[in-house]
């Protein structure tokens, strides 16, 4: 079948059939380019912000493969798996590998690497530079950045990418990741007693019968899909107050330059400098609508006054945009929620990476204003399913 | 914002009959006419800024002089913060009341009572406001109110609402947040930088991350991705501008997302906003009608309230007043005292950006009694009581504009000269002249000032503000004398048309009712004809009438009617020599006649308590009426309305009920101001006939007649 459609497709270079390297090959059904699985095996998401890469590090080499390895493809390996940063932006999450992972029968590691997205160039260029082309194997890539990029893939690396679709690789990933496990652990997870900060705990959570579902991904933006079944899923609605939101308010607020600079200054601000409480309008509780004194009434309210502008650290301005970014998407996740009448909630997205403030605030918030009916659930591998499901793109279209 | 509820002393003019028993009738007049004095309970808003809060209780104060107001109502913040001087500056005891619940009261209040209230934003249209019909339900609705925060209410019913949700991000955000990102201190100048923004140099669009291929997707490129999406670098400058438009575009989107969100889970199609991020700023009007169509995909309406910043004021009042039950009675806006909404750009109009800085007022009259829809329209919920919408049509609107401006001068000498006892008339009626004048410039600034602009409305603001310096009725020495006139004549054209075959007689019974609306005063071609020939007659005004009648497509052959409603116009020759007749003819045949009139004076519009001395005067000329009236077959009753045109869906409670109980099946509408102006489109459940003369040659031209051309619309419903 398989010799079939590349005798047919005369214009494929050659294949060395003396070679054992696992590689199938077929059109693939989304965007018709021919996608052939050679080693190796990586798979992409492009987003606004930051490039998603997952890359399958076979272990199972025998001594004959590792021989007849092409040079390109072991420098590649090497390269990925030796380093745990690439150039000044590149950084491999090493605690989030998958180790003694089989996929389409081979045995391996499956590493996780970000960089962002305006350093797509430079990457692009280090294809080219290693000669990646040659090794004939076909790039899979989601998110918008496959678009933007595509051109540039092809004029400067000579690399045809086949583009994947999103939402398609989003929950595909997703599902992947959670039945095969984070190394003999729970992929999900939710916080236990989340409006009671003594109690508050991490615990793991069974995604075993994961329908229906509601999926939101926060990256730069925010999207929000609603799972039914394996095949039956649709994106709900989204929303421009994402991770990038909070990103670019801070940087404009403050001065930070880096994500993790930016959570760094909240964890040690007070965001009730800056936000107008209910308490602050009402003295106490607003009982006729039921609304805690604690509650946010305006975000950023206290801001009207020059007086409270002048005596706020950068550290509670910080505090108080994570606060509000969060809060809206916790509403705007339990409102779609209700409207689709489903209960489980999972977030995920590189927003929620090392924001531990975020993922307690979401769950608080879920369990809160719905009153203990909707559960918020988060993964480890928080930003990484759409590349995952990019990867296995590449495998399943085979 | 302030509230008051007042008893505010005018003058109105009484008719009495006089006791004419064994005196000479022929040079008496008809009927006494006397200016009282009559009270009416008014509610007054004031508006103004903080700042300016001493000025504004020196205001109430001296008008607070005749009441019995011992507390005063108050809600928002600065209920707290101002409660001492008010009490010390007007010696009343402060209340205050729960904001959400007078917000509630005060929306529920305005969409009852003031037409026009509601209106949709409408961004590329040369009208930006589209003013709605009033529903006869007014349940269930969604109240959006952007303050510092978000709060969603769902209104089920007068008492029944329901807090469904909120949001931190509100106006208090766009404020705050933009204070600190553009150092620009006030609310104004942050929307007026957002207006000149670029939001695509910090917004991270889709087309900014799927480069230019977004269109394979079905996506829109210039949807926003992330929202300060392209800030994230700590070495690049955005400007003001550019900052303050994306956290505009941020806000009023997220707003709406809730809105909708929360509009589908309870299954509702009509969001009011208001709050002081919505208030009178067309810029987030904007936004948020964008964000609402766009998440609801059209399915969910934005709409927006005209007196939008009275609602607090307006319900706190009404909690205040609950023992007089201001819920049972009807209101009306008096436009002479309301300021009118503010223009749609800060830039156009500076003037009136700083009158509002000061304050603003709404004045509602309450009416003596409730109104309600006339029972036979046929779709109550779509009836548009006006002909030509003038906030859309600019040319009409300049055309009626300068027609009321060049009126102005001849309305202000009748007004002085209908006083001539009076020492201050002269002056009153400068200030007549002054105020409507003033109301005419800023229509034509901000035609929907009042709401729709129609020439309903330029007429009712016009009596409105006579009624303000006390000429109530400027035309009731008039009307007086040509009633005397007309009861003179009527016997001898009773006998004249007795004297008809009854097809000659049909027809001319109706050129005597078009003859008859010839004769009013607040058309120019007429006036101008009345006052230079004071002998022009009912003979005259027949052979004035265009063209020849065409054979009557009213089926006064078939079997009689059951019942009759007719809405009188003039006093005078109208009345008697033209409606009377036909009114006889239609008793003879069997049909009872409910002979419908105003309440209160407007121009020479002949009034309930007029009608009643002219019919008593007629049933003792003429047995047919006579028995009539005696027999309860010709009922006369007040329309309810002051005004020279007609909203059926306004109309006296005891009109309705009587048109119910007597089965009405057929209105006959007579006049220009009824049956043109206004319900020429007008459906009703039953046969009606729309009748009057043109007396208007832009309106001829219009209609493609010519001046004195004849209106006769005879209208069967479809079964």
């Amino acid at each position: 079948m398989v010799m079939a459609l590349i005798q047919e497709s005369f214009f494929l270079p050659p294949l060395d059939f003396s070679s054992s390297q696992t590689w199938k090959s077929c059109r693939c059904p989304a965007c018709s380019c021919w996608i052939t699985s050679f080693f190796p095996w990586f798979g992409l998401d492009i987003g606004g912000t930051l490039v998603k890469l997952v890359y399958f590090e076979p272990k199972d080499i025998t001594a004959e493969e590792e021989e007849e390895e092409v040079e390109n493809l072991k420098s590649i390996r090497k390269y990925l798996t030796s380093n745990v940063a690439y150039g000044s932006t590149g950084i491999r999450d090493v605690h989030l590998e998958l180790k003694d992972l089989t996929l389409c029968g081979r045995k391996g590691n499956l590493h996780f690497i970000r960089f962002p997205t305006h350093d797509m160039p430079a990457f692009i260029q280090m294809g080219s530079e290693k000669h990646f082309s040659s090794l004939h194997t076909t790039l899979c890539a989601t998110g918008g950045g496959a678009y933007k990029f595509e051109q540039d893939f092809l004029t400067m690396g000579d690399l045809e990418l086949c583009k994947l679709d999103e939402l398609d690789c989003l929950v595909k990933g997703v599902l992947y990741i959670d039945s095969v496990g984070f190394n003999g652990h729970s992929e999900c997870y939710y916080f236990e007693n989340p409006t009671d900060p003594e109690r508050c705990q991490k615990l793991p959570f069974n995604l075993e019968n994961p329908y229906p579902l509601l999926l939101v991904n926060i990256g730069s933006g925010v999207s929000i899909l609603a799972a039914y079944s394996k095949d039956n899923y649709k994106r709900v609605t989204g929303t421009s107050l994402g991770g990038g939101t909070f990103f670019g308010l801070c940087c404009l607020l403050t001065g930070c330059s880096t994500f993790e600079e930016a959570l760094e200054m909240a964890s040690h601000g007070d965001s009730t400098k800056v936000d107008k409480l209910v308490r602050d309008i009402y003295g106490g509780d607003y009982e006729r609508f039921g609304l805690p004194g604690w509650a946010v009434a305006s975000s950023f309210g206290n801001m009207m006054s020059k007086e409270k502008r002048e005596s706020v650290s950068k550290e509670d301005l910080a505090r108080a945009t994570l606060i509000t970014i969060t809060n809206n998407i916790g509403s705007i996740a339990r409102m779609c929620a209700l409207n689709e009448n489903i209960n489980r909630v999972v977030f995920v997205g590189n927003f929620l990476r090392i924001n531990t403030i975020s993922m307690r605030l979401l769950a608080y918030a879920l369990d809160y204003w719905s009153k203990g009916q909707l559960k918020a659930l988060f993964l480890e591998h928080e930003g990484y399913f759409g590349a995952v499901g990019a990867l296995l793109g590449l495998l399943d279209s085979a | 914002m302030l509230a008051y509820y007042s008893t505010v002393q005018h003058k109105v003019a009484r008719v009495r009959s006089f006791d004419h028993s064994g005196k000479d009738i022929d040079n008496e007049p008809l009927y006494e006419i006397s200016v009282q004095e009559e009270i009416t309970a008014r509610l007054h808003f004031i508006k103004f800024e903080n700042t300016y809060i001493e000025t504004c209780l020196d205001f109430i104060k001296d008008h607070l002089v005749n009441t019995e107001t011992k507390v005063i109502k108050a809600t928002g913040g600065g209920a707290y913060k101002f409660k001492d001087l008010i009490e010390k500056k007007l010696g009343l005891k402060v209340d205050k009341e729960d904001v959400m619940t007078c917000l509630i009261k005060g929306c529920n209040f305005v969409l009852r009572n003031i037409p026009h209230e509601v209106f949709a934003y409408q961004k590329d249209s040369d009208t930006e406001f589209r003013f709605q019909t009033n529903h006869p339900n007014i349940f269930p609705y969604l109240l959006v109110n952007i303050g510092s925060g978000v709060s969603i209410v769902k209104v089920e019913s007068e008492d029944k609402f329901e807090w469904i949700g909120g949001s931190s991000i509100g106006g208090g955000t766009f404020w705050g947040l933009g204070a600190l990102l553009t150092k620009t201190k006030k609310f104004d100048e942050l929307l007026q930088l957002a207006s000149k923004g670029q939001h695509t140099n910090v917004d991270m669009l889709v087309k900014d991350v799927y480069g230019g291929a977004y269109q394979t997707l079905g996506l829109s490129g210039n949807l926003i991705a992330s929202s300060f999406g392209k800030s994230t670098t700590a070495d690049k400058e955005f400007s003001k501008e550019d900052m303050a438009k994306s956290l505009l575009h941020m806000i009023s989107n997220d707003i709406g997302q809730l809105a909708c969100l929360h509009a589908k889970l309870h299954n509702l199609d009509k969001i009011y906003f208001g709050g002081f991020f919505i208030r009178g700023h067309p810029v987030t009007m904007r936004t948020i009608t964008y964000s609402i169509n766009f998440f609801s995909k059209g399915e969910v309406q934005a709409l927006f309230l005209r007196h939008e910043g009275y609602l607090g004021a307006i319900g706190a009042f009404l909690k205040g007043a609950e023992q007089d039950n201001p819920n049972q009675y009807s209101w009306g806006e008096n436009y002479a005292g309301s300021s009118g909404l503010m223009s749609t750009s800060p830039d156009v109009y500076p003037m009136q950006r700083t009158r509002s800085g000061t304050f603003d007022m709404l004045e509602m009259d309450r009416l003596e009694r409730p109104l309600v829809n006339l029972p036979l329209l046929k779709d109550p919920s779509t009836y548009i009581p006006d002909t030509v919408d003038l906030t859309d049509d600019a040319m009409a609107r300049k055309y009626w504009l300068t027609c009321f401006e060049e009126a102005l001068d001849g309305v202000a000498k009748r007004a002085a000269a209908s006083q001539p006892d009076s020492v201050d008339a002269q002056e009153r009626a400068e200030k007549f002249r002054q105020k409507y004048w003033n109301k005419l410039q800023t229509l034509r600034q901000q035609p929907f000032a009042y709401g729709t602009l129609t020439v309903r409305s330029l007429l009712d603001t016009r009596e409105h503000c006579l009624n303000e310096f006390n000429f109530p009725d400027p035309y009731s020495k008039v009307k007086q004398k040509e009633n005397g006139i007309a009861l003179k004549c009527f016997q001898s054209v009773i006998e004249s048309l007795d004297s008809l075959g009854w097809e000659e007689r049909q027809f001319a019974l109706v050129k005597g009712l078009l003859a008859g609306n010839v004769f009013d005063w607040g058309a120019k071609a007429v006036s101008d004809v009345l006052e230079s020939e004071p002998q022009f007659g009912f003979e005259e005004a027949k052979s004035k009438l265009q063209g020849k009648g065409r054979s009557l497509d009213l089926d006064l052959d078939g079997p009689p009617h059951k019942c009759a409603l007719i809405f009188a116009d003039n006093s005078g020759i109208d009345i008697i020599l033209g409606v009377f007749p036909f009114v006889r003819e239609l008793l003879s045949r069997g049909t009872e006649v409910i002979l419908a009139c105003n309440s209160g004076p407007a121009l020479n519009d002949v009034t309930y308590s007029e009608s009643l001395i002219v019919t008593e005067r007629i049933a003792a000329m003429d047995p047919v009426i006579h028995s009539a009236l005696r027999d309860e077959k010709l009922l006369l009753v007040q329309t309810g309305s002051s005004s020279p045109c007609l909203d059926l869906s306004r109309l006296d409670q005891g009109l309705a009920v009587l048109v119910r109980e007597r089965q009405t099946d057929l209105v006959v509408i007579e006049g220009m101001g009824r049956a043109i102006h206004t319900n020429y489109y007008a459906v009703l459940r039953c046969e009606s006939l729309k009748l009057a003369v043109i007396k208007n040659s832009w309106l001829a031209d219009r209609l493609g007649g010519k001046i004195f051309s004849v209106i006769f619309k005879y209208e069967v419903p479809c079964k």
